[in-house]
């Protein structure tokens, strides 16, 4: 029928046109990482460089401890003794005892909540970011970053990771860090962990992010299954009411 | 007849001696008759419907919980995503539902263009729905800034300022609108009464209206055929069928259908990020909390809005392009009489009409594609060619309707 014609043919003209389009767009070139929250021990293992290395200057304050311990199968008298510092319950939020008016001194800026930093950033830019840091002395802490130019944060996990310089000047402003890139940044000197174990401390913390971002997530693509499920059904159902009602139109 | 039945037969009757119940029942659905021939794009009205009943009920379980404060509002609503029970699948469905809500009421307008819905006797029922859809944009607005996130302050701001292009009044009302010099917890707080009480109660003063002008017409149908133009003895159309059961039964798989999209979308994926966008439901500068000292690098409104977003950035001139968007909106009132041709459906109309309404689906589709991208001079150019066509749609429609080659149009509908 003519409507039909007429609908395929403006829905192919307008992915045609899409998708001519669709190269313009790639101006930020990010590593990209797969986000696995099923991974529980990753979620785990990240929640612990979190807590040691981010929690003391960033604050997560929407996260609760308990909230955490119940997602990640971690016992309150865990959380206390090993994860707690500086906060009294369970119940409480991830916050931080460092004063505004201390962390402008310290950093120039106030250092973003995190909790919600995964869904603004995104996960590639995090993994990037985490990534890239590199040396330059013209910068206060010493640190410059590939993913973020000029970021006021210091290189927090130096020791893990072992310190990173540019190793070609040219292509500075080209291409972010990309590991097919790998004479892009060098490694000067290593941390305490090999590049394959840094490698897999930035995507628990990542993961971890993500998962604080939006906690429901571990569970929300399960109850949609069972969502689509039960929809299916009912339309079956509804489906075979409305024939029966129609048998005799027409 | 069981005793129970007997009580609520009694009920009922009580009732109906003191109040219209029974007339009400058979003029809305028992005895309203519509066309048999509905087809696909006959759901979205009862969509419709369904997607207003969600927004106002999530909005009503939103609102025990958000707090419409500067200082508050990003964090009520992270805790509403964390702390209150399922309070993120009514989240999610609050903002699922205003993007569905704008996707059922284009379709359900292109169902109009199509079939000629707007065309006498339905003026009044198409002016109507423009008013439902303009206050929809409204309301729409209103509530983007409430999350209170990067997007929310710098869309709102951004839009705001346009009043500010007009000419003398423009400073003023833009202050006046705001109720300060920069969007801030003053505007917050006047844009959630407006969007939790003022523009709910005249959508849904409105969508009565509509539904009481659409039930003393009648429906229109896919052949545009007028079915009260043929009635048997009983002066039952002889092509109408009683909405109740017939209709109910079927928007009822209508409506299962939509809700498989809308919680897959609610479950699996809430902020539809296509790639190459910030999201398009959720805008992932929206996760940061509003910052009038830091502007954002691309500010880009939601994707319900960016066919005229584009328009207006497709126009030199500032004072020109708020002119320009409030016409792109706006000439959809003058559709009744702009179109001179004598047959509705465009089963049966001529070439010219369907040509031209290819074109403007398309240019529609592909400005609001633009709205969403970042301005280079040749998407620039591509959005003023697709704005001149936008326009000629309706422009030219009194000629190209006039002298089309229409076809002969049957006296019973069709299928």
């Amino acid at each position: 029928m003519d409507t039909h014609k007429l609908l395929n043919n403006i829905v192919l003209i307008f992915f045609l046109m899409f998708s001519v389009e669709s190269f313009a767009t790639a101006d930020l070139k990010l590593m990209h990482m797969k986000v696995d929250l099923s991974d529980q021990e990753s979620l785990q293992r990240g929640a612990k460089v979190f807590i040691n290395y981010c929690l003391s200057c960033h604050s997560a304050a929407y996260m609760r401890y308990n909230r955490m311990g119940a997602d990640l199968s971690i016992s309150d008298s865990v959380l206390k003794e090993n994860l707690m510092f500086g906060a009294e319950k369970v119940g409480d939020v991830m916050s931080i005892s460092m004063r505004k008016e201390d962390s402008i001194n310290y950093f120039g800026v106030v250092p973003p909540d995190l909790s919600v930093i995964a869904r603004s950033r995104g996960p590639d830019w995090l993994y990037t970011y985490f990534h890239t840091f590199y040396e330059d002395d013209s910068r206060p802490f010493g640190v410059n970053n590939l993913a973020y130019k000029d970021t006021a944060m210091p290189h927090v996990l130096w020791e893990l990771q072992g310190i990173q310089r540019l190793a070609s000047k040219e292509s500075i402003a080209a291409v972010y860090y990309d590991p097919s890139y790998k004479d892009f940044l060098e490694l000067v000197s290593p941390g305490t962990q090999t590049q394959e174990e840094y490698d897999r401390t930035i995507r628990d913390l990542v993961n971890y992010l993500v998962y604080i971002g939006e906690p429901i997530k571990l569970k929300r693509t399960k109850m949609g299954i069972w969502v689509m499920f039960y929809l299916f059904i009912l339309l079956l159902i509804t489906y075979m009411l409305k024939k029966d009602y129609w048998k005799d139109i027409h | 007849m069981s005793k129970p039945i007997k009580i609520l037969t009694g009920l009922r009757d009580w009732i109906d001696a003191r109040f219209p119940l029974m007339k009400i029942w058979n003029e809305h659905l028992a005895q309203y008759y519509c066309p048999k021939n509905f087809n696909f794009w006959y759901f979205f009205g009862s969509l419709a419907l369904l997607v207003l009943v969600i927004q106002i009920l999530t909005g009503i379980w939103l609102t025990m919980n958000y707090k419409p404060s500067a200082e508050e509002a990003f964090a009520s609503v992270e805790y509403i995503m964390r702390d209150v029970n399922w309070g993120w699948l009514i989240r999610y469905m609050h903002s699922t539902g205003a993007s569905a809500f704008f996707i059922v009421i284009y379709l359900h307008m292109f169902r109009a263009l199509l079939y000629g819905s707007y065309k006498k006797p339905r003026e009044l029922l198409w002016l109507s729905g423009m008013a439902i859809y303009l206050l929809l944009m409204g309301e729409a607005f209103f509530g983007y800034l409430l999350p209170w996130g990067q997007m929310s302050y710098w869309g709102a701001q951004v839009i705001i300022s346009l009043f500010g292009a007009l000419p003398i009044i423009g400073d003023d009302l833009s202050l006046w609108i705001r109720g300060d010099f920069v969007v801030s917890d003053v505007t917050l707080n006047r844009f959630f009464s407006l969007h939790v009480i003022a523009f709910p109660l005249l959508i849904l003063g409105l969508v009565g209206f509509h539904i009481l002008a659409l039930h003393e017409v009648g429906s229109n149908n896919p052949d545009g055929v007028e079915i009260k133009k043929n009635k048997n003895a009983e002066g039952i159309p002889l092509d109408g069928i009683p909405f109740h059961p017939y209709y109910t039964v079927k928007d009822i798989v209508g409506a299962v259908v939509f809700l498989i999209f809308f919680f897959a979308v609610v479950f699996f994926m809430p902020e539809v990020k296509v790639p190459g966008t910030q999201g398009l439901f959720l805008e992932s500068a929206n996760f940061i909390q509003a910052n009038p000292l830091q502007t954002p690098e691309h500010i880009a409104p939601v994707w319900y809005f960016t066919p005229f977003y584009a328009i207006l950035r497709a126009v030199p001139s500032q004072l020109g392009g708020v002119i320009a968007m409030g016409l792109a909106v706006n000439l959809f009132l003058l559709l009744p009489w702009l179109d001179r041709s004598p047959v509705k459906s465009f089963r049966y109309r001529g070439r010219n009409y369907r040509i031209a309404l290819t074109l403007f689906v398309i240019s529609f589709l592909f400005l609001g594609w633009l709205g969403l991208q970042v301005v280079t001079p040749l998407y620039t150019w591509l959005a003023r060619f697709f704005s001149v066509v936008y326009f000629l749609f309706f422009f030219l429609m009194p000629f190209y309707t006039a002298s089309d080659k229409d076809k002969v149009v049957p006296d019973r509908v069709t299928d």
